[in-house]
Formats: C-alpha cells, structure tokens, sequence
C-alpha cells in the first residue's frame, strides 16, 4: 500500500501555467466576465499620449480604475472625460499583461446626472463671463444683406435643408456649408476649426469669405449638444471677425456659444430670417419709393407751373401799362409849342429891360460919383500927415522935459546918506568884536598861564635841561657836560663836578615831562 | 446726396439713399435744377436696388477637406 500511496510532491497534481499563460487566462476570463460593463466614478487624471490615444482614471474615494480609449474610438465619445467629472462610462475590462495590471477600455462617457454637466457648464460660463467675452460691446451688427453666408452645420440631416429651404423663400444668396459633425468629441473642434476657417479666408479669393456665419444643429440632448459648450467653441465664435449667428438646438437650449456668438436665433429656420430681409418686400419697398419719387418730382413741377400761372395773372396787361404815360406824353406835345414860344417872348422881354439901362449917361454919372470920391481923400492926405508929426513931437518933449539932472543929484545924495550910514555901522560893528575877542584872548592867556609849568615852577619846581634837550633821568644828567636848571624867576647853568648828585626828586616827573 | 457712383453702393447704403433722396423731394423745398438732379439720382439708386433684388441667384456649395481638415475646394450641393 505504501508502493501504491504516493507520497507526492505538495501541489504535483496543480496544473502549471507559464506566465504568459496565466496572463492569456486572466484576460480572457476579465473580458469574458466583465465584457460590457458601466461603472460610475469620477474623472482623475487624463492623459492624451502622442499617439492619440487617451489615458485616464476613474475613481471612487478608495479606488481608482485605469481607463483607455484608443484614439479611433474618441471620436465617438459624446463627451470627452474632464478631470473632475462625474461620469458613467461604458466598455470592458481587460488585462495588460505586460506589467500585471487590468484596465477598462472605455467606449462611452456618460455625465453622471445632468447636475454635473450643468455645474460644469456655470464654471465654464463664469470664467469667460469674467474674461469679458460675453459683453455687449463686443457684438457685431450684422449685415443687411449678405454677399455669402457661411454655414457650419453637418451637410446631411434637416437643419441645413431648413436653413437653405427659408433662405431661398427669403432671398436666394450664395451659401458656403462647412461640414462638421455636430455630436460626439469631434465635434467641438470641428466647428472650432471652420469657424476660424472661415474667418480665414482672404476675401475675393479661390473661395469667397462669407460676409456672416451661422453655426447651426437640431435639437438633443444636452449630452448631444455638449460640443457646443466646448470652450474653443465659444472662443472660436467670439473672436470671429464674421458676424456669428448661433442657432442650435431648440429654443429651450441654450449653449455656451450661444453667449459669445454675435446673435442667438433660437432655431436653425430663425437663424435664415435673421440673415436676410425678405426680396419681395424690399422690391415692393422700392417700387414705392420710386412712385414717390415720380409723384415727389410731376408735383414739383406741377407746382411750379401752377405758381408761373398765378404770377402771369397778377402781371398788369401791357396796354394798361402804357395807356398813363401815353396820356402824359400827348399832353406835353400838345404845350410843347406854345411852351416854347412864351420862353422866347419872355427872355426877350428881359433883354430889352436890360438893354434900356446900358446908356454912356449912367457910366459918366459912376466916373463923377468915382471922382468926388478921390477928390476928398487926397484932401485928407495931408492934415494927416502933419497931424500924425505933430503927435510924436509932443510925446518927445514931454519925454526930454523930465529927463533933468536934478532928479539925479537928489537920488545921489540920498544914497550917500544911506552910504554914511551905514560905513558907521560898519565901524562900530568892528571895533566892538574886536574888543570881544581881546577879552577872551586874555582869558586864555590866563588860563595858559595856570596851566603852564611855569606856574609849577613857582611852586618850588625846576626844569632841567642839557643844550636845549630835557633831561628827565638821573641817568642822564651824570652823563651831561653842562645843565641848565629852569626857576621860575630865570635859569643857571650848573657844571656835574659843581653840584652834588642830583636828587630826584628834582627832576620833574615823567608825567609832568608830557605836558610838553 | 453723396458723389459716390451708385454701383459702389452696397444694396443697403443704395437703399438708405434712395430714402433720403425721396424724403428730400416729397418736401418740395428743394430748387429745380436741384431737384432735377435729386431725380435723376433716384431713379440710377432704384434701379442699383432693383439689378440688386433681381440679380439674388442661389449657390450653394459644401467646402471639401483634406485629411487635416484644411479646405480644398467646393463641390456642389445636390437634393436640397
């Protein structure tokens, strides 16, 4: 029994499987278990590697499952995965066996509820809010009639046979259609890219610039419509230099681009009415307005006409006209004659009253009136004359009669008088000031005489000199020849071998010395 | 009323013209001659408005992408 009981290795009858094998294993039985599945989570960090695929984790608050969607399938995704949203995606699981690890291959996004989608929606709008992309100012007018109008819509579906079904009704117009796809992520750059392609365009080029833009789809969901709240959207529409005309959705649906387009029509078919006026309307507004012109210009003249009427009837009738002066002028041609020959008679009549005066008689009577006349003056000359001598002569010798020696003398000796006067004054005037100032010479002079040294010496002072020099030093008089001693009744003249030493005292005083 | 010659009008400029040129003539305080002249610019600014209105012809045409989604040309639109 012990030959028959093995005793086997622990594990011998474990199948064994190579690596690999276990790897093929695991992923099969992940894919097969797991093979379409929806897991809820919320986006962390994404990734879009080089190649175009994209890498992202979905995760709960302990968990984080890898996500891939290959780069063929994002296009189909409705929304790209956002760092931070909460989604629904949908895909299988697989196993990477090159490094152990499992993964979700994703072939759908889903936003978790429409709140999330909404709450991202208000983020993204608050931010360009507050770039001032939404502002007023920045809207274009559009144009009143567009050359070309550009559309960026997907060419097959309703909303571009609507758009170009009322723009014929309307006004037929040349329409340029950039095909985009309007749903899944492509579609936010798509449009982003014909928006600028269109505004890239060089006007009267190989493809004509439109002179407006209409960005248009039908109505969806608001997963369907996400493209156009994409924020390259909404800033391509901004910063088109082309009037932008939003117009997606249904009127209910309002998308970011919707903010920063030039105008918002609230579904395709209004987004036609805004691009053009009506044709027929504006023919119908033009024939009239060439009717009032043709009224405006027949009454002008109508009026005028009227008016040159109304003047030529108040103009007086020729004949009238002339009747008054006709009248006048028969009147003076019939005094005309008889006019003339009265002036004749009368100026006649004058010359001879004239003629009647001019005699010689009348001439000699004004000579002899003439004569008379000289004949008086020159009898007057003469009287004259000698009356005029006679008055100068006499002013001269009343003149000279006062002109006498006598008045001199008289006025001569008065002045002498005041002459005499006077030199006495001047004497006495003299004699007195001199006086004065004698007085006070004496009155210096004894003054002087106080104050001199003379006085001094009769007090019992001497003035010591040798040869005319003071002597003031006991020094100095043991050194002189000969000393002349100054009293005040007179000097003497002392030998040094005479007298004994001399005394200091008697030599006057340094300070008395100064006085001199 | 502007020396601009009609044909450099846009449709809308023609228009606003042609109104103020009507506006002008229907008061009727305006010269003859000038009037004249007003007439004559009217009625060169209807017909500018009508060849406008009347010449409106429908084109429409999809723009064709390379792979890069660059434009390349146009081809017609069909069954619209």
């Amino acid at each position: 029994m012990s030959d028959l009981i093995d005793d086997p290795a622990p594990g011998q009858n474990m199948p064994e499987y190579t690596v690999s094998e276990i790897s093929g294993a695991v992923k099969r039985t992940l894919e097969g278990e797991f093979g379409r599945i929806r897991v809820r989570g919320e986006v962390g960090r994404v990734f879009r590697a080089r190649s175009g695929h994209l890498y992202y984790d979905v995760k709960d608050d302990r968990n984080v499952l890898a996500c891939t969607t290959w780069k063929g399938q994002i296009a189909r995704l409705s929304v790209e995965p956002e760092e931070g949203l909460e989604v629904v995606v949908t895909g299988r699981l697989t196993a990477f066996g090159a490094q152990s690890k499992y993964n979700m291959n994703v072939e759908e996004v889903a936003v978790a509820g429409q709140g999330a989608l909404m709450a991202l929606l208000e983020k993204r709008k608050k931010a360009l809010a507050a770039e001032g992309l939404f502002d007023k100012e920045r809207k274009r007018p559009l144009p009143f009639l567009p050359e070309v109008i550009g559309v960026v819509t997907s060419p097959s579906g309703a909303v571009i046979r609507d758009i170009l079904h009322r723009l014929r009704e309307r006004f037929p117009r040349k329409v340029l259609i950039w095909p985009v796809a309007v749903q899944g992520t492509a579609c936010a750059p798509e449009v982003a890219r014909a928006i600028n392609g269109f505004n890239a365009l060089t006007p009267g080029g190989a493809l004509p610039r439109p002179d407006l833009l209409i960005v248009a789809r039908g109505g969806g969901s608001v997963e369907d419509l996400w493209g156009f709240n994409e924020e390259i959207v909404a800033r391509a529409a901004a910063a088109s230099a082309i009037p932008l005309i939003s117009a997606v959705g249904h009127e209910t649906d309002t998308t970011l681009i919707d903010f920063t387009s030039d105008h918002r029509a609230p579904t395709p078919t209004a987004a036609a009415e805004l691009a053009v006026p009506v044709r027929l309307d504006l023919l119908t507004q033009i024939e009239s307005q060439g009717g009032r012109i043709r009224t405006a210009a027949r009454n002008g003249i109508a009026r005028r006409q009227q008016r040159l009427a109304d003047l030529a009837r108040g103009l007086p009738r020729h004949d009238t006209l002339l009747s008054g002066p006709r009248q006048r002028l028969d009147i003076a041609s019939d005094r005309l004659p008889a006019a003339l020959i009265r002036g004749v008679q009368h100026r006649r009549l004058r010359l001879s009253e004239l003629s009647g005066s001019l005699r010689p008689v009348t001439l000699a009577r004004l000579l002899a009136a003439n004569r008379t006349e000289l004949q008086r003056l020159s009898l007057r000359l003469s009287p004259a004359l000698e009356r005029g001598l006679r008055t100068r002569r006499e002013l001269y010798e009343n003149q000279s009669a006062r002109l006498l020696p006598r008045t001199l003398e008289a006025q001569i000796t008065r002045e002498r008088v005041r002459l005499d006067t006077l030199s006495r004054r001047l004497s006495r005037c003299g004699t007195t000031w001199i006086e004065a100032l004698r007085g006070r010479i004496e009155a210096h002079d004894r003054l002087l005489a106080t104050l001199g040294y003379e006085a001094t010496l009769r007090r019992g002072y001497v003035v010591v000199r040798e040869r005319g020099n003071l002597v003031t030093t006991c020094t100095a008089a043991a050194q002189a020849a000969l000393l002349e001693i100054q009293f005040a009744d007179g000097r003497l003249n002392v030998g040094p071998q005479s007298s004994p030493a001399p005394r200091p005292r008697k030599t006057p005083s340094p300070e008395q010395g100064s006085l001199f | 009323m502007s020396d601009t010659p009609v044909e450099k009008l846009s449709f809308e400029e023609a228009m606003k013209e042609l109104e103020s040129v009507v506006n002008q003539l229907d008061h009727g305080d305006v010269a003859l001659d000038r009037s004249i002249a007003l007439y004559e610019r009217g009625a060169a600014l209807k017909k500018r408005c009508e060849d406008e209105l009347k010449r409106a012809e429908e084109k429409v045409a999809a723009i064709t992408l390379d792979n890069d989604g660059n434009p390349t040309g146009t081809a017609p639109v069909e069954g619209n």
